[in-house]
């Protein structure tokens, strides 16, 4: 397959062989290093990926985290509810990856690119030769500034360890107070009720998931988690939290006091760039990368949460945080690092699990001008479209997975539809999206 | 009818599950999921070995069902994993039609 290695590649290992000649490139791909900076969800499936698209060079895979790379959505729900799992959360076993060659290097931080020598220095003090890289770094939780954020009791989620931490902090009877209404905060928040703490979300906004959906989407779940015995405040900002060493009370914007025996944060995350940003590479809201999820610099990809990257489907550009991003633009951005030249181009989906509600979303609007409602908005069983002109650029549903799925290939194909139609439960939806 | 074993159950009439469409079937202890697929019919476990969902709720296409609330992928006729995030196979039981009527059979005790 000498389409996978070009010549300006092969330069960089110069000293085994100068020119691909016949059988040369084989041996050159053995002799070839991919690094992989972040061993989170990415991270994982694109080493895996690379081995099964026929890559047998040296790929080493570097985590800031002690744990083989892992999935997040249990963080929130499973790993909280239950008294363990953390394993279950994995995507393979930890001695996967040595089996496959695949070095993982749990504990190492890469402290800086070197990108026109190609090479990394890491926080071991060693530095790391690549011929490719992949910035799969994730990112950070985005931390409040408000006084008494540093006390003890206040949390963040990101990892394993934070959400262990959590739910040691969720005992029964325990106030827990939320702060942020979006998908980390009601799903903590769902967890919380079942481990039988008092539980109070605060979101600034006037709308739960106002950042990611219609305002009637957030006020729907805000009566699903009222209905289940949570506090839910909109429109309400947090000024300080008070306690001596440990949080004890959240004074809100409106004058409010709620006792706290743990605090949870959940407002958003900050895309880990610095990196890509001090190598010279393009960012702007994540690494700016293009359909192949290729950076500025041909050697250095980007995938996942930190990847800013065109969606062809959509016609526009989006940093997604979904599982479904990290596992499928990981595994796509890898086979192009080997020479696939396929463009990843998905619908965004998503999916929260909240009580007995399986939320999903497809599609990632930047405007709509109406909402055509499929089911009764008031049952925990309906699709909601959301409309521009005569086509469907996004769906939400509570308990109809199947129905978003169909409704993926009308945003895909951007198949002009009828809103009585839609709304029509006695036409099947998949005979309109054929 | 007349050489049916005593653990075969019929489970739904032909004519009641449509082209890529599911029946769930409760029997004692089992929940079955029965798929047309091209005219055949299959059975599976119903419950997603990923998560509690049920597979006659998924979403059928060229003899895979999509879990309905993570998108897990099983192919029908042989329950194997073929999407995540689920890594265990479901089990499939044998399926007999008879005229109109749908059979599954299942292990005795």
């Amino acid at each position: 397959m000498a389409a996978l290695w070009p010549n300006r590649i092969l330069a960089y290992k110069g000293n085994r062989l100068a020119e691909p000649g016949a059988g040369g490139e084989e041996i050159m791909a053995r002799d070839r290093t991919f690094v992989i900076a972040g061993a989170g969800h990415a991270g994982g499936r694109a080493a895996e990926a690379m081995r099964s698209q026929g890559f047998d060079g040296r790929i080493v895979l570097i985590g800031e985290e002690d744990y083989p790379p892992y999935e997040r959505p249990p963080l929130s729900k499973e790993l909280l509810r239950d008294d363990d799992g953390v394993e279950r959360t994995f995507l393979n076993p930890a001695e996967f990856y040595a089996g496959k060659g695949i070095e993982h290097r749990p504990g190492v931080r890469v402290e800086g690119i070197e990108a026109a020598a190609h090479r990394l220095r890491l926080g071991d003090g060693e530095t790391l030769g690549y011929d490719k890289l992949l910035l799969t770094t994730g990112g950070r939780v985005r931390r409040l500034t408000l006084p008494g954020a540093e006390l003890g009791g206040v949390h963040y989620l990101r990892g394993i360890d934070d959400s262990l931490a959590i739910r040691k902090a969720l005992v029964r009877d325990a106030s827990i107070v939320i702060i942020g209404g979006g998908f980390i905060g009601l799903e903590v928040a769902a967890s919380a009720r079942a481990r039988g703490c008092a539980v109070s979300v605060v979101e600034m906004q006037d709308a739960l998931l106002g950042r990611v959906a219609d305002p009637e989407i957030g006020r729907l779940l805000a009566d699903v988690h009222r209905a289940h015995g949570v506090e839910v405040l909109t429109g309400v900002g947090v000024e300080r939290f008070e306690g001596e060493g440990r949080v004890r009370r959240v004074v809100c914007s409106n004058g409010r006091a709620l006792d706290a025996d743990a605090v949870i944060v959940g407002i958003g995350i900050v895309p880990n760039a610095d990196l890509a940003a001090e190598a010279g590479l393009e960012v702007d809201n994540g690494i700016v990368v293009d359909v192949f999820g290729q950076t500025s610099d041909a050697d250095i990809h980007a995938a996942g949460d930190v990847a800013n990257h065109p969606n062809p489907i959509l016609g526009h550009r989006v940093r997604l945080e979904s599982w479904q991003n990290a596992q499928n633009q990981g595994i796509a951005v890898a086979r192009n690092m080997c020479g696939a030249g396929a463009p990843y181009a998905e619908v965004p989906w998503f999916w929260s699990d909240q009580y007995d509600i399986n939320l999903q979303m497809a599609g990632a609007p930047q405007s709509w001008d109406r909402l055509v409602w499929r089911g009764d908005p008031a049952s925990a069983r309906f699709i909601v479209f959301y409309m521009e002109g005569d086509v469907v650029v996004a769906v939400n549903a509570f308990n109809l997975g199947r129905e978003v799925r169909i409704a993926k290939f009308l945003i895909e194909r951007k198949t002009p539809v009828a809103d009585a139609d839609l709304a029509d439960e006695g036409i099947k939806l998949r005979d309109l999206a054929r | 009818m007349s050489e049916r074993q005593s653990n075969s159950h019929l489970v739904a009439k032909v004519g009641e599950i449509e082209e890529d469409e599911a029946k769930q079937v409760t029997i004692g202890e089992f929940v079955l999921a029965i798929f047309n697929h091209g005219g055949s019919f299959y059975a599976t476990d119903d419950t997603c070995t990923h998560a509690f969902a049920s597979l006659a709720d998924g979403y059928v296409e060229d003899g895979c069902v999509e879990c309905p609330i993570h998108a897990a992928r099983f192919e029908i006729a042989t329950g194997k994993v073929v999407g995540p995030p689920a890594e265990e196979d479901i089990k499939t039981y044998p399926v007999r039609v008879e005229g109109e009527d749908i059979y599954v059979e299942l292990p005795a005790g």
